[in-house]
């Protein structure tokens, strides 16, 4: 398979990536050197292979419903790009 | 003291022969006078370093040191650490200065080890040569005309130029081996699940693993030993008892210290795709193993060459996933200038991720999307399978598996940069034991044409101990590992 210039277009808005037309025309053609390396999968027969999502077979461990955490507010949001009174400063999204 | 082990400098530190001051002053002058020709570090603080290393002199005074008090590290800019700029090699993170400290920080930290500085990586850990790090490529000590492999490249070279005793990397599908294989260090990278990633900028979670890296097995057995435990805060951690896992070096051996071993070689790692000159050096390797006792058998991983495919798949979509959290809003980069919040995001993700991270992004949201999620990831996940079943198999006829960590020497810097795929394949030996979540290590095997070779050693889950020993054997054996890179005198 391989990949169009509308598709590429397509999954950069879903990633929230500008493109530009040009770069758009070189990314097509990284993208597509790359699937057809992927391609290699498909002609392995997989059915009834259970898939492996993780290394380890882990359950979600559980914990006490308590506070663990000190309040650091101030310091985590001090490497924010703009802040005001405690919140995330962001461009008006509704009118 | 260049040349010091890390037990050696211990020694020397417990014997007052020299300070963690001065000892820690003596690399920050190595740093200023070399670091220039090979870009290796992106971030020094000698102030923060020496601090650290004050605070060590008064532990080692009043006795309470332990085996890495005063010995200064250098850590791999994926870590974050309090105080200190934590870049990941990225724009995007090019003014984030954390304000909290990994685990593996933190367990430093409280061992009494100084942190050196930060050192240079591929932008999020994604390359195979840290040519794709906003800070520069990292040039190999051994020819600076070459790539130092990565993404753990700054890392390799620091201590490949003796810039620091030993450092840290971080591994998802070699960076931590392919990196010691170019630059003739000796890398680990643990059982997944073993060195907790909290703090540890993630980059493919089901994959990423940190580990040491240093002059010889030895050295990464001290280093492993504080990294690893079980942490609350990272899920994935494994909740077991502690092992000391330099435990099986100092045994006793005799002439024949592996007697007994079975060492499996794969016919996929001895087929074509390696350089004669490296083949060479890993068939001299076999035969020093053999002489050391061991036996090889004879085995296969036949779905092995389904790696790099099923891992360009797997690593980009959970990195898809994981990179969105860098949208301009909470810390990292922000555009200048936008119209509305999605034009925000857009542009600040445009601005602040080099190519190939954004291609990796892209890969990853393309297979995880509507109508391509079964083809591509749940077909990738299966094919995960069968490779991990390959390697269950294989650990039923051997204990430890050997080849080459990478299928050439270090490769000219701009030689791979502009095919993303032939950079891929650099990575053909390592991605395999990542999907399945095994330890592996690469020991420096010897030179070919002044360059250094890496053998790759890999063991069955939790068989780190093991790994290290059969690594250390061959280093009391040979001395490869302590020939060095010319020119940082």
């Amino acid at each position: 398979m391989s990949l169009t210039l509308e598709q590429v277009h397509r999954i950069a808005h879903l990633a929230r990536i500008e493109v530009s037309d040009a770069e758009a025309h070189s990314t097509l053609v990284h993208l597509n050197g790359i699937f057809s390396l992927i391609e290699e999968m498909q002609a392995v027969d997989t059915q009834g292979v259970e898939p492996m999502a993780h290394a380890q077979d882990l359950a979600q461990r559980l914990r006490e419903d308590r506070v663990t955490e000190d309040d650091r507010r101030d310091a985590f949001q001090a490497v924010a790009p703009e802040i005001e009174a405690g919140l995330y400063l962001v461009p008006k999204v509704i009118e | 003291m260049m040349e010091h082990s890390l037990k050696a400098l211990a020694q020397a530190l417990a014997a007052k022969e020299m300070s963690s001051v001065e000892l820690t002053q003596h690399y920050l002058d190595r740093i200023a006078h070399h670091n220039p020709q090979i870009n290796a570090y992106i971030t020094i603080d000698a102030e923060r370093s020496l601090a650290q290393a004050r605070a060590a002199d008064e532990r080692l005074a009043a006795g309470t040191g332990g085996p890495l008090t005063g010995i200064p590290l250098a850590q791999k800019d994926i870590f974050c650490a309090k105080g200190w700029l934590t870049t990941c090699g990225s724009k995007m993170l090019g003014n984030f200065v954390s304000p909290y400290d990994a685990t593996v920080i933190e367990r430093f930290n409280a061992a009494g080890a100084v942190n050196l500085g930060k050192t240079n990586m591929d932008e999020f850990a994604m390359g195979s040569s840290n040519e794709t790090s906003f800070f520069g490529a990292v040039k190999n000590p051994w020819d600076t005309d070459r790539v130092p492999g990565g993404s753990s490249g700054g890392s390799a070279a620091a201590v490949a130029a003796r810039l620091a005793p030993a450092a840290t990397g971080t591994d998802t599908g070699g960076s931590i081996r392919q990196p010691a294989a170019l630059c003739n260090l000796s890398g680990l990278k643990p059982t997944y699940g073993v060195v907790s990633r909290y703090g540890m900028i993630a980059f493919a979670s089901s994959l990423d693993q940190a580990g040491p890296m240093g002059r010889s097995a030895e050295d990464c057995a001290l280093l492993l030993n504080t990294m690893a435990g079980f942490d609350q805060r990272d899920s994935t951690s494994l909740d077991r008892p502690a092992e000391d896992y330099a435990r099986e070096l100092n045994a006793d051996a005799g002439a024949k210290p592996l007697a007994g071993l079975k060492i499996g070689l794969p016919q996929e790692f001895f087929g074509e795709g390696c350089a004669a000159d490296v083949m060479q050096r890993v068939e001299a390797a076999i035969g020093e193993y053999r002489k050391l006792g061991a036996e090889t058998v004879d085995i296969s991983l036949p779905n092995m060459k389904l790696s790099v495919p099923a891992y360009y798949v797997i690593a980009p979509a959970e990195a898809s996933s994981n990179l969105s959290r860098f949208d301009g809003v909470r810390y990292g980069y922000r555009a200048e200038e936008y119209s509305d919040l999605n034009d925000m995001y857009s542009k600040s993700r445009a601005q602040g991720f080099g190519a190939e991270v954004k291609r990796r992004i892209l890969i990853g949201a393309y297979v995880l999307s509507h109508g391509y999620y079964d083809a591509y990831y749940l077909q990738a996940q299966r094919i995960r399978r069968l490779i991990a079943n390959d390697f269950v198999a294989a650990f039923e006829r051997c204990d430890v598996i050997l080849g080459p960590t990478s299928p050439s020497t270090a490769f000219k810097i701009g030689e791979k940069a502009a095919d993303p795929v032939q950079m891929y394949l650099s990575d053909i030996y390592t991605i395999a034991v990542n999907l399945a979540g095994l330890p592996g290590m690469s020991i420096p095997c010897g030179l070919a044409s002044g360059l250094p070779t890496g053998l790759q050693l890999i063991g069955n889950y939790f068989a780190e101990a093991n790994l290290l020993n059969v690594a250390h054997r061959y280093q009391q054996a040979t001395d490869w590992h302590l020939q060095l890179a010319t020119g940082f005198d």
